[in-house]
């Protein structure tokens, strides 16, 4: 199983403009995530 | 409701899943009834996103947002990350396997009887969940307008087993679409409406120091307390396990992103919902917020809840109920005019004075707050605390109330569609899982693709029946998205406990993590009745109790022969 988990199939590529790797996907994700929650923390010190 | 209301809401509800019916007659193939066809990367992101989001989202949300702010985001601070784990590990192992539930790999990887308790599980949970999908917003939108609560759960109920029946997937997909279309266009009128509602010289930054003043945009909270039910903490963690539980091993899930014709399809979808849904939830919240700084400066009522309001003056109290009444308008005239005070002082430079004003609109809150806690004491100590959650009914009340005709039957319909698109995709999954992991590999193994397909669109039909009449029988007792969460943290942790044990340890068979699994769900039982610390923990609590014991039982039983099957072939 470990060998299943560890090798996902990475070859297929996403097809969308500006983002030609999986990798370049899962960035976009987890900048847009921190992105957020600055803003929100941002949002919380300023109005409360 | 105007019947220009009726005619939005029953033409656009009958529109779509008679256009769901047609797009998807003649589906005969198993794959193709219960897997769908190729559906592209967009409609499965809507999918997800649709099956996700049922009524109480759109109709509880932003009562959430008006009692207590926007700190019911963090819950969803889980998501990107759980989708990002499904995305990388679970969905290529999925679609490699070829399977249609999740349970099946569980089967291959273990064994019947573990196959079959992951699938128990899901449909024990997931059965009551559909009653609750359906039930919730009934009770809601018949207690507003005063339509017969069983009629209402009974005809929406037979509608959505009509073409989930007729159509199975690709239905459920194509209805989706369509009905997240009513819903966001609901949603952004309502939005906008509300905006120009406001009054006139309030501004934007108005506007966010008014609710910040309140409270209200407190978005984060960095406590570490375990009894705080919405933390940063119980977000990422806590919600991380429930959210993977949820996308990850609940089959109403899995069968959305295994519907696309490749591995990027199923993928891409589940990115979409992992940028888009956090950003979704705070909108939703905040349009709540929203709906609190308006009734800032309009009048609001005691109880956003018709019968409350109803049942307090009917208890023989009548000059009590109206001395509430009088004194929480008094308080909220007191609050209006410092408010105004506070925009004028606040636009004329003078800090002082704001200062002043907004301490005295804040005093006169707390007051009004006083009169409706001691109002609502008094009406659960008369009435058993049956009259629900306030928080369900502050967005249904505002849109009666404040919006044109044709918009509130809009927006009634986007409750709807939310309904439908949910429950659709719930009995889909309950009739997959029942069909493939019970009937073809228990009942009758030689049955024909045919025969599985009639199987299949019986046990929709049978499960769309125990959720109306779980639905007719229901009682709730918290406010409904909770209620809704708060049910699929209970089974969600030991589920994902047998998923994580399956991918990750291989040395650990079949045996240990049954057993481990149903000693894990009976702890989380007894944690859940015992212990007072949020929900969001109950998931993690699960799956480590769940994957902690599969390892221990597994030294005891030794190398049994039956381990890692998968892994050996």
């Amino acid at each position: 199983m470990k060998s299943q988990a560890s090798t996902a199939p990475e070859t297929e590529s996403p097809g969308l403009p500006l983002f030609r790797s999986w990798r370049a996907i899962y960035v976009l994700v987890l900048v847009s995530f921190v992105l957020w929650v600055a803003l929100l923390i941002a949002l919380t010190e300023m109005y409360s | 409701m105007s019947p220009l209301d009726f005619v939005v809401l029953i033409g656009s509800m009958l529109g779509i899943a008679g256009y769901g019916i047609w797009q998807t007659r003649g589906r005969r193939d198993l794959s193709a009834y219960l897997k769908g066809g190729h559906t592209p990367w967009f409609a499965i992101g809507l999918s997800v996103m649709a099956t996700q989001a049922s009524a109480v989202t759109f109709l509880s949300t932003p009562g959430q947002g008006y009692a207590d702010g926007l700190g019911f985001v963090q819950v969803y601070f889980g998501v990107p990350l759980a989708l990002l784990i499904i995305a990388i590990f679970f969905l290529p192992i999925f679609r490699r396997l070829n399977v249609f539930t999740a349970y099946e790999f569980l089967g291959r990887r273990f064994d019947t009887k573990t196959r079959l308790l992951g699938a128990a599980l899901f449909l024990v949970q997931r059965g009551l969940g559909a009653g609750l999908t359906i039930y919730a917003p009934a009770i809601v939108l018949t207690t507003v307008f005063g339509w017969p609560l069983d009629l209402t759960i009974i005809c929406s109920g037979l509608l959505v087993i009509i073409y989930t029946v007729a159509g199975g997937n690709d239905a459920v997909t194509v209805t989706q679409k369509y009905q997240l279309g009513i819903i966001f266009a609901g949603m952004l009128t309502a939005f906008g409406l509300l905006l120009a509602k406001l009054p006139a010289g309030l501004t934007g930054s108005d506007t966010l120091t008014l609710a910040g003043g309140f409270q209200k945009l407190h978005a984060v909270n960095f406590s570490t307390s375990l009894h705080e039910r919405y933390t940063v903490w119980s977000g990422l963690l806590g919600g991380t396990f429930l959210m993977l539980s949820y996308f990850g091993t609940d089959q109403s899930q899995v069968q959305r992103y295994l519907s696309g014709a490749s591995l990027r399809e199923g993928r891409l979808g589940l990115m979409f919902n992992a940028v888009c849904k956090i950003p979704m939830q705070f909108c939703i919240l905040f349009l709540g917020v929203l709906i609190f700084v308006f009734y800032q400066f309009e009048p609001a009522p005691l109880f956003f809840n018709p019968v409350s309001t109803r049942v307090l003056a009917d208890q023989g109290n009548a000059q009590k109920a109206q001395a509430y009444e009088n004194d929480f308008n008094r308080t909220q005239a007191e609050k209006q005019q410092q408010l105004r005070a506070w925009i004028a002082a606040r636009h004329s430079g003078d800090r002082i004075a704001a200062n002043d004003a907004f301490a005295a609109a804040a005093q006169a809150q707390r007051q009004g707050e006083q009169i409706r806690q001691a109002a609502g004491r008094e009406l659960s100590a008369k009435n058993h605390g049956t009259t629900g959650n306030e928080a369900d009914y502050v967005f249904i009340t505002f849109i009666l109330h404040q919006l044109p005709h044709g918009i509130i039957g809009l927006l009634v319909a986007a409750f709807f569609a939310a309904t439908f698109s949910s429950k659709a995709a719930e009995l889909n999954a309950l009739s997959s899982s029942t069909t493939i992991d019970f009937y073809r590999h228990l009942i009758r193994r030689d049955a024909t693709d045919a025969a599985c397909v009639k199987a299949s669109k019986w046990f929709t039909a049978f499960w769309g029946v125990v959720a109306i009449g779980f639905a007719l029988n229901a009682h709730l007792v918290e406010n409904l998205i909770q209620a809704v969460n708060i049910l699929g943290s209970i089974f969600y942790g030991v589920m994902l406990g047998l998923f994580v044990v399956a991918f990750f340890l291989r040395h650990v068979g079949g045996t240990a993590v049954f057993w481990a699994a149903l000693a894990a769900q009976t702890l989380v039982f007894v944690l859940f009745c015992e212990l007072t610390i949020s929900y969001l923990w109950f998931p993690l609590i699960g799956c480590a109790a769940c994957v902690a014991l599969s390892c221990v039982l597994q030294l005891f039983l030794g190398a049994d022969g039956e381990r890692g099957k998968l892994a050996a072939t």
